[in-house]
């Protein structure tokens, strides 16, 4: 079966084409093409298929607020055709079996590829160094590593864990949080945070330890990946870092993009999450480095928590937010609609990056014929509001309910496949 | 006023003069033999209390009591509380009892606001986590206007764990609204960062504070901070920062000493001085009642006059 995808603009530009997705791969672009199925999109864009570096599907261990069927489906409607899927489940992603568990499950979903994170230490404990070869080397196939959740706090694990990886050409992805100084830490750190009465997070906590990471990294020649960076101060640590030549890149989420923690004035803990919300002041450098590269991608940390993990009070309230259906179109808000990236870039900072980040084979790959089918139109022109209840996670924390965002996912296509058409599971 | 009384921030101007003013009227209830008035009867009052608190939670039922209010205590102990669930389901359980107003003491900051969007009758916050403790602060200026006459104008200087402290929140909004000019005075390790956006000043050095203050209020430093090293010894804070009887001798002649109590005697403020002519600090008790007994009638009661008629306002005063 073929798809015939008509009248798209390529990454948005140039004049429209018509796309033929066969047997996998895109088989022909060219005008007045046809094909066994047709989708008329007109005005609408195509992109690679998203690449997701930082997707927390909870399972095994916590299917009541999602598994990986429900997580990929979400992803498939965002416009993803790939996942990465972190260690922070029960039992923790620290070994092959665990990993290979999840990317079997993934396989089954179809949805869109899940592709494991390993755990950098056993049970996330900063104690002992994981078996990262063996998850290298089992079906999984991982390459990004992380204690997502934790910071591998302890300098001289962080170490020996970027030069180990370099054997197999993997990559640490640092959840930047300085333990001591974050004790109890409920929101960001500032005028906010004094008048609410809850703990800080100071930005500094995360800075400290990006740029010893940075340093890390530059010493031993490793790779080093900075997760969901939150502060304009990170952002001119990996700017100076990548200025040294060193290999570090860094992603941002779509919710440090537009939210600030003004938010947290209603304690409602849909805002509380890990890095907390920061100021406008960090918005609009988290939106220059992306703009200007420094920050290589976006990524949604898509946390899905159960409702009463988050009907509480802020202090107890678990942190995270659901993402994969809105990353797009946030994005489009942020970035796109005020002019710091175009579509061809966006297919960069969403698809290509973080393939090339994750190691990925035939994700992020050109629009070309030959190339794999995975892609996603979009409607640049359509405007939707976020209703939690219409999502396909099995969570409801999102923080965007009730906004009205430009850009929306018509099709997301896996490897020829349909998995998303009009806002509904394909 | 609004509905709730959730934090400082909530009271205009009027609302915090009429609070005050009523206080200062059903002040005189509680110089009867009979201290009762039956305002609030048949009325529902819930003391949830997360936290333990003997004097906070018996002031309001004093305050609910006094007014005729059925008050229910609600012990639900914060230690054992790790999860929401409980503050849900309790305010479910109340909800479903019918009760008009529920005072709640809790460890969490905001969780009278997560309380409020759950439950129809009105919240009062008695005290959350490190954030706000409204009550507190209206008793605190009323027992100011009390001994000094006014509020407009006064400097008043609050001094101690100003980083933990609710009261010094509720205190610092409540005085801003009531235009009396507010200096803190800790070691910077127990400001909060942000604490220049506040509308109050800020000083390192509590002697260079002292002889300018009309009222200066300590706080109580908590045991659980002695360890994290937020300052070195409780001798060197308490020679840096503790009231006594020296630093009390600098005081200008009606400069008036507050604590909002359980006071630590020696290390933040000598027993000297917390017995002394300035101490307002057992007035405040007295004053925690009256100004408590305000708020609930103006939330519950609201329309009526709070001590009945005039004539039996007049012949209750009579009959002392």
């Amino acid at each position: 079966m073929s798809w015939v995808l008509k009248n798209v603009l390529l990454y948005g530009d140039g004049d429209p084409v018509d796309v033929v997705l066969k047997d996998g791969i895109i088989a022909q672009i060219g005008t007045d093409l046809a094909g066994d199925e047709v989708l008329e999109a007109a005005g609408c864009v195509l992109l690679p298929g998203l690449v997701d570096l930082h997707t927390h599907l909870r399972e095994p261990g916590r299917e009541d607020a999602e598994t990986v069927e429900t997580g990929t489906l979400a992803a498939a409607l965002g416009g993803f055709t790939a996942v990465h899927a972190m260690a922070n489940t029960d039992p923790v992603a620290d070994t092959a079996g665990v990993v290979e568990q999840v990317w079997r499950l993934g396989q089954e979903a179809g949805h869109c590829d899940v592709v494991p994170v390993g755990a950098v230490t056993v049970g996330l404990l900063g104690e002992q160094m994981a078996e990262l070869g063996t998850m290298a080397d089992s079906a999984a196939r991982v390459r990004v590593f992380s204690d997502d959740g934790k910071c591998v706090s302890d300098a001289s694990l962080m170490r020996r864990a970027l030069e180990y990886v370099k054997a197999f050409d993997g990559v640490i992805a640092q959840h930047a949080q300085e333990p001591r100084l974050t004790d109890g830490a409920q929101m960001n750190e500032g005028v906010n945070s004094s008048l609410l009465g809850l703990t800080g997070w100071p930005a500094v906590a995360e800075e400290a330890i990006i740029a010893r990471d940075c340093l890390l990294a530059g010493h031993v020649g490793g790779r080093l990946h900075i997760c969901h960076v939150s502060t304009s101060g990170s952002v001119e640590l990996i700017r100076w870092a990548k200025g040294k030549g060193w290999d570090v890149t860094a992603e941002v989420t779509p919710h440090h993009l537009l939210l600030t923690d003004d938010c947290a004035h209603s304690y409602d803990p849909t805002f509380k999450v890990n890095p907390p919300l920061r100021t406008q002041h960090d918005i609009d450098a988290l939106r220059a480095g992306l703009a200007d590269g420094t920050i290589d991608c976006v990524a949604t940390d898509h946390a899905p928590h159960a409702l009463e993990d988050k009907e509480t009070e802020w202090g107890a309230a678990s942190p995270g937010m659901t993402g994969l259906e809105t990353a797009l179109s946030v994005v489009a808000l942020t970035m796109v609609e005020t002019g710091g990236l175009t579509w061809r870039q966006v297919a960069e900072r969403m698809s290509e990056t973080p393939a090339r980040i994750g190691r990925l084979e035939g994700h992020g790959r050109p629009l070309a014929v030959g190339e794999p089918a995975n892609v996603v139109v979009v409607d640049p022109a359509a405007r939707w509001i976020v209703d939690p209840a219409q999502s396909a996670s099995r969570s409801r924390n999102t923080p965007f309910a009730g906004h009205d965002l430009p850009a929306r996912v018509r099709a997301t296509f896996l490897r020829g496949v349909a998995t998303s058409l009009s806002g509904k599971p394909a | 006023m609004k509905r709730h009384l959730l934090s400082a921030a909530d009271l205009t101007l009027e609302d915090a003069l009429l609070v005050l003013d009523t206080a200062e009227e059903l002040a005189q209830v509680s110089e009867r033999t009979v201290k009762k008035l039956p305002t609030l009867r048949g009325r529902t009052v819930v003391n949830l209390f997360f936290e333990d608190s003997t004097r906070t939670k018996t002031s309001f039922e004093l305050a609910a009591k006094r007014l005729s209010a059925d008050v229910i205590n609600f012990a639900a102990k914060g230690s054992s509380v790790s999860k929401g669930e409980t503050l849900k389901d309790t305010a479910l359980t109340l909800e479903a009892m019918g009760t008009d107003a529920v005072v709640i003491r809790h460890s969490w900051s905001g969780a009278p606001v997560n309380l409020a969007r759950i439950i129809r009758g009105s919240v009062v916050n008695a005290g959350d986590g490190t954030h706000e403790h409204p009550t507190q602060a209206l008793l605190d200026a009323f027992t100011m206007r009390q001994r000094l006459g006014r509020l407009e104008g006064l400097k008043v200087t609050i001094v101690g764990d100003i980083l933990h402290s609710r009261v010094a929140r509720s205190n610092v909004l409540l005085l801003k609204t009531l235009g009396a000019e507010v200096t803190l005075v800790a070691p910077p390790t127990l400001l909060p960062t942000g604490v220049d956006a506040w509308p109050a000043e800020v000083s390192y050095d509590l002697d260079a504070v002292l002889p300018k203050s009309d009222v200066v209020m300590m706080l109580r430093v908590q045991r659980e901070r002695m360890g994290a090293a937020y300052f070195p010894s409780v001798r060197e804070y308490s020679r840096r920062y503790g009231l006594d009887v020296d630093r009390a001798a600098q005081l200008q002649d009606h400069t008036v000493v507050m604590h909002p109590g359980p006071m630590v005697r020696g290390m933040e403020i000598a027993s000297e001085v917390a017995d002394g002519l300035r101490s307002t600090i057992v007035d405040q008790v007295t004053n925690g009642v009256s100004v408590r007994m305000a708020v609930l009638y103006l939330l519950l009661g609201g329309s009526e006059p709070a001590i009945g008629s005039s004539s039996e306002t007049r012949m209750g005063v009579a009959a002392q």
